[in-house]
């Protein structure tokens, strides 16, 4: 379970996040909504503790994450599987170093066993015969897979996932939306994942928040989302319903 | 209004001194965390052999190069400078002991910061701004100890290697010049060297090598992760580490001048 209380943190003299209070039970998939800019990326990234709030508590699993040792760290994020905006793969290593990366740095030194694994997680995510790929040779869309694969490698408990749809064009887009459902069924992770992309919240999210100005301003089913008679909702979702 | 904060010499210098307090304080941190990981240096050794090679191997043919040409120009330079007034034999102790003990180890660190400096500055720079440093934390795998513990000793080991090749080569280039020159035999010249020769000359050089090494690559690591700002801030960082590890090797080498000697 993540439980984020109060949660505070400015930028210089910009307040991005101003008082966020959610708790995301296991087994739950919440979209995390907003425009550019309202911090979105920034409340995930505080969950896994890639960056330290102003003020307020961040807990997973019981783990307060701002005042964690750096080794409890470390093993609560090799549950966390982080899919990142811009799939970030090493550019230096080939796809298959890139996904058992995790899982060798664990220990696993069975190279047969990590190269079955591999191909096991690129498989799960439609991707075959690219194990000695460099990651320059790939489209967004498979560069976005392999990322999931990496994630997926280390067997989480959590998804998170970070705009995994932005910079895709439709088809990829849908593509990538419907491998999330499969994986979430599949798999039972906790699935939390910051987008714009309404067309991904419909099709995944049992529940969406919608953060504005550093607050949540809404916090209900995807379906209330759209029946919302708030003008600020109303403007956010209006390209969508047209 | 912001021209006029500018302005205020005090604010200004206090601003820079506060800076330069803070950046201290980061690669003071980063280097005893970096040193932290050493015990598990046996489980990390393909990463440092692989640096190894990047640093060392890699560097070889520049380092050669410029030992090369650096001991020719110190040998015309010497002759230019003992013409009428000091004997042309004692030409190759002179080079000798300027080669040994400041040349080939600053000018080899120098040329390392160029390219190695600055080439891990870029590297890590791009990992950052690309969110490969978060992708790496993301994995439970600590970028200090998967990025910086093997640049950082890989450095502090090959620089003193380094330096003896361009120790080695410099003497050569100088013993080209003198013989094809001028005129002095191969037997005065290495008799020359040998005449004035002190260990402590070579030590000296190897000793200040591996502080150079050490933190050239540690400048290199802390400007790379501090990168933002997309492409422009990747080539900013590279110059960055370059000026700074420079500035940084001949800060080092006056202060262990006077420790040495």
């Amino acid at each position: 379970m993540i439980e984020i209380t109060d949660l505070r943190k400015s930028f210089d003299s910009n307040d991005v996040l101003r008082g966020i209070d959610i708790t995301i039970h296991d087994g739950e998939t919440v979209a995390i909504i907003g425009e550019s800019g309202c911090g979105k990326s920034v409340l995930l990234k505080h969950i896994i503790g890639l960056m330290h709030p102003d003020s307020g508590t961040v807990t997973v699993d019981g783990i307060s994450i701002p005042d964690a040792k750096e080794e409890v760290l470390y093993a609560l994020r090799r549950r966390i599987g982080f899919l990142f905006q811009s799939a970030a793969l090493f550019d230096s290593m080939t796809v298959y170093e890139n996904v058992v990366l995790g899982l060798w740095e664990a220990g696993e030194r069975d190279e047969d066993k990590l190269r079955e694994i591999a191909t096991e997680k690129l498989g799960l995510v439609g991707l075959r015969g690219i194990l000695d790929s460099k990651p320059s040779s790939l489209s967004g869309g498979m560069k976005k897979r392999v990322g999931l694969a990496r994630a997926l490698a280390m067997q989480p408990q959590y998804m998170f996932y970070d705009e995994p749809t932005t910079g895709l064009d439709p088809v990829t887009s849908d593509q990538i939306d419907f491998l999330i459902l499969s994986l979430t069924e599949r798999l039972s992770t906790t699935n939390l994942i910051v987008t714009h992309d309404l067309f991904t919240v419909n099709r995944i999210a049992k529940r969406v928040i919608y953060l504005n100005k550093g607050l949540i301003f809404f916090d209900g089913t995807p379906q209330e989302l759209m029946q919302s008679s708030d003008r600020q909702v109303m403007q956010f979702v209006e390209r969508f319903v047209r | 209004m912001l021209m006029a904060k500018n302005r205020n010499p005090i604010r200004y210098f206090g601003r820079k001194i506060a800076n330069f307090l803070r950046e201290f304080g980061e690669i003071s941190r980063l280097l005893g965390r970096t040193f932290s990981f050493i015990p598990r240096l046996g489980r990390d050794r393909i990463l440092l052999f692989n640096q190894m090679e990047h640093i060392g191997t890699n560097s070889l043919p520049l380092v050669i190069v410029i030992g090369f040409f650096t001991g020719m120009v110190s040998a015309w330079q010497a002759a230019y400078q003992f013409k009428g007034l000091i004997t042309f034999s004692l030409i190759g102790s002179a080079v000798s002991r300027a080669i040994f003990i400041e040349l080939g180890p600053v000018l080899t660190a120098i040329v390392i910061a160029g390219r190695v400096g600055a080439s891990i500055a870029a590297e890590l720079g791009t990992m950052q701004v690309t969110e490969q440093i978060d992708a790496l934390e993301s994995l439970g795998i600590s970028p200090v100890r998967y990025l910086s513990t093997p640049r950082v000793l890989a450095a502090t080991m090959m620089m003193p290697i380094l330096t003896i090749f361009a120790n080695i080569i410099a003497l050569f280039g100088a013993f080209i010049v003198a013989n094809f020159f001028l005129d002095i035999s191969h037997k005065v010249f290495f008799d020359s060297v040998k005449r004035f020769f002190h260990l402590k000359d070579i030590f000296s050089g190897l000793f200040k090598s591996v502080f150079f090494g050490g933190v050239t690559a540690l400048i290199g690591v802390h400007v790379g992760l501090k990168t933002g700002g997309g492409a422009e801030g990747v080539g900013k960082s590279s110059i960055r580490a370059f000026v700074l590890s420079a500035a940084m090797v001949l800060i080092l080498d006056y202060i262990l001048w006077t420790i040495i000697f």
